[in-house]
């Protein structure tokens, strides 16, 4: 990274958790969820960074993982609340590490099959069976009765965490930014290993990477349960912060969302989805409320972003990458 | 479980299946001529049938309001093509997906501005009204026949255009190598804005069509699309048979899954279970008939590019 990218990461990093402080001292609470907003699809795009903008791998279907991730959350606490034990013996749980540790688990395990069939294929299929997968699992979703179908479920108390009073505002801002920061670090000492850089030649030239006797279907497989685990996790968060899940956050317009987190501020940035989630929610908050039809400029805003800005923000305050 | 029950719920995916390969052949002929993935290919089934059932409830007659979705939808891409899908082509995927993914955003709230949130209702033309005798007794809707009907004509159409016109030898010279046609002096910008019209208009008579049947609302589009995008990548990306034979195929598999997978699952499972597990694995069927075709052939049943 350029020492004007590390500045830009380093600032964007402490502004967030400022702006959360000061939203608190001022008693306006609402702009510390806000900043918890930004915080949890922040952590869901680095999730889809590490596949998207690392090795290259278009996933138009990650809203599958961001979705099992809150039903992860949201079936484990419905067992817990109803005191009836899940399958094979194991009871629900409100302790959020383990409802994280759950929702990280099924992502991973869903990862894997998908993965293996989509990295099959390339290019626009590999577009389109993403988004496919993602469409089965939302179409079972709301087909399925037991937990709540369309209507989603809700979670009438917010999961606990061992220590912290995770019902007030601040509190869970400071879990979901300490998850956040330490999914940064992951995605930043992935890019500098050797995986990464064997994922980055992957996407530049799978050929000669396998000349050098590396698989790149192996790496990109690799690549893809990790993002899709670290993009479950968010899910999860998402589920406590708006204490309800439902079938809407395995949609494809979720997908899409996901994809112009990153697009918006960075695609293969560090602190791109930080960047580009701030942005969006700031747009979604203040254009929403000055506009119903707010999703029309925003329309027109990413149309101007894939002409005018293709680094996007992280692009615009610290120049282009070096290897890009 | 009569013969003729078997038979209408065959018909009803056959017509599920003729709807989707309007949509699909537009979709899989502007990624094999143009390389171009359109998530807004949804827009304009959406434009044809707002266009159908306004203009139909303005003049009283549904064969206007026909003429008004195909000539709304092939302008409505036109103006797409040359305003944004143009400066696309020489972009990756990914600047594809994210332009055209803002055109959706852009196409649904300005059609929310425009008619309002609540969903436009279109009536069967009198002419298409009333059922037709089934084989082993039953009626089936002579519209939804009718649709099947068109949709043949229209395979037809695009098989003559595509195999015996001059329209036709261009786009497929375009699909296999642009700059030596550009070189022989066609106008490869117009041919583009051609093919992406044609494309929509079919799309905008799907929509038209389909109209009549269901509520005409904004976000028709994307459900419709999603099954085109399963259609093209099980048939084979730019190539039209492999639509036709996807789109009946999705058709065929999505209907008999959910008429037939609750009725199987009771044999074993308890009634009270039987239906929501049959309908809820029902859902998925089609897309667990893709992730089989491709763990196979990777590119598609009839695919035109490897």
């Amino acid at each position: 990274m350029s020492p004007r990218e590390t500045a830009v990461t380093l600032a964007l990093l402490v502004l967030l958790p400022a702006a959360a402080l000061a939203a608190l001292l001022l008693g306006e609470t609402f702009y510390v969820t806000l900043a918890t907003r930004i915080a949890v699809l922040a952590l869901a795009a680095v999730g889809l960074n590490i596949a998207l903008g690392l090795g290259g791998l278009v996933s138009f279907g990650h809203a599958a993982f961001f979705g099992l991730g809150g039903y992860a959350a949201g079936v484990l606490a419905t067992h817990a609340f109803n005191a009836e034990p899940l399958a094979f013996g194991l009871a629900g749980t409100t302790s959020m590490p383990a409802i994280w540790l759950a929702a990280v688990l099924v992502c991973g395990l869903v990862a894997l099959p998908i993965g293996l069939v989509s990295l099959r294929t390339s290019g626009v299929y590999f577009i389109m069976i993403t988004l496919a997968f993602a469409q089965m699992i939302y179409y079972f979703a709301i087909s399925w009765p037991a937990y709540g179908g369309e209507d989603g479920l809700s979670i009438y108390v917010r999961n606990a965490f061992p220590g912290v009073e995770t019902a007030k505002p601040f509190p869970f801002f400071l879990l979901a930014f300490a998850l956040l920061a330490a999914a940064l670090a992951l995605f930043h000492r992935l890019q500098a290993s050797r995986f990464g850089t064997a994922l980055e030649a992957a996407r530049q030239n799978p050929v000669r990477l396998s000349a050098l006797g590396i698989s790149p279907f192996a790496i990109r497989l690799v690549a893809f349960v990790l993002s899709a685990m670290v993009t479950g996790l968010a899910g999860a968060l998402f589920a406590d912060l708006n204490r309800f899940v439902s079938p809407s956050m395995l949609s494809w317009h979720m997908s899409g969302e996901l994809i112009v987190l990153i697009i918006l501020g960075g695609k293969g940035r560090l602190a791109g989805p930080l960047a580009g989630a701030a942005l969006y929610v700031a747009f979604e908050h203040a254009l929403g409320g000055l506009t119903e039809r707010w999703q029309f400029f925003l329309g027109l805003v990413l149309l101007a972003v894939v002409f005018f800005a293709r680094g996007g923000l992280v692009g615009l305050l610290a120049g282009r990458p070096r290897h890009g | 479980m009569s013969l003729a029950l078997l038979i209408e719920q065959l018909l009803n995916g056959l017509q599920l299946g003729v709807m989707l390969f309007l949509i699909a052949a537009g979709l899989t002929l502007i990624f094999g001529v143009m390389g171009l993935i359109n998530l807004a290919h949804g827009s304009l089934y959406m434009v044809g049938a707002f266009a159908c059932a306004s203009v139909a409830a303005a003049t009283g007659s549904f064969w206007i309001g026909l003429v008004a979705s195909l000539a709304a939808s092939a302008a409505a891409g036109a103006l797409m093509e040359i305003t944004v899908i143009r400066r696309l082509y020489a972009r990756d995927h990914l600047d594809q997906v994210l332009a055209t993914f803002a055109l959706i955003l852009v196409f649904s709230e300005g059609t929310r501005w425009l008619f309002g949130s609540f969903p436009l209702y279109l009536d069967i033309p009198p002419a298409l009204q009333g059922a037709v005798a089934l084989p082993g007794g039953g009626q089936y809707p002579l519209y939804r026949l009718a649709i099947i009907g068109v949709g043949v004509l229209v395979a037809a159409g695009l098989y003559l255009l595509i195999g015996r016109t001059r329209l036709g030898m261009r786009i497929r010279a375009g699909e296999t190598d642009r700059e030596m046609i550009a070189a022989l002096g066609v106008d490869i910008r117009a041919l583009y804005t051609l093919v992406f019209a044609l494309g929509a208009a079919l799309a905008g008579l799907a929509g038209a069509l389909v109209g009549a049947l269901q509520s005409v609302q904004v976000g028709m589009g994307e459900p419709a699309l999603i099954l085109a995008f399963v259609v093209i990548v099980i048939g084979g990306i730019g190539s039209i048979k492999g639509a036709l034979v996807g789109a009946v195929l999705v058709g065929l598999v999505d209907t008999m899954g959910r008429f037939l997978l609750p009725k199987l699952l009771a044999l074993t499972l308890p009634a009270t279970q039987a239906g929501p597990v049959g309908a809820a694995l029902a859902s998925m069927l089609i897309y667990i008939l893709m992730a089989l075709i491709l763990a196979f052939r990777p590119s598609g049943l009839f695919s035109a590019r490897s």
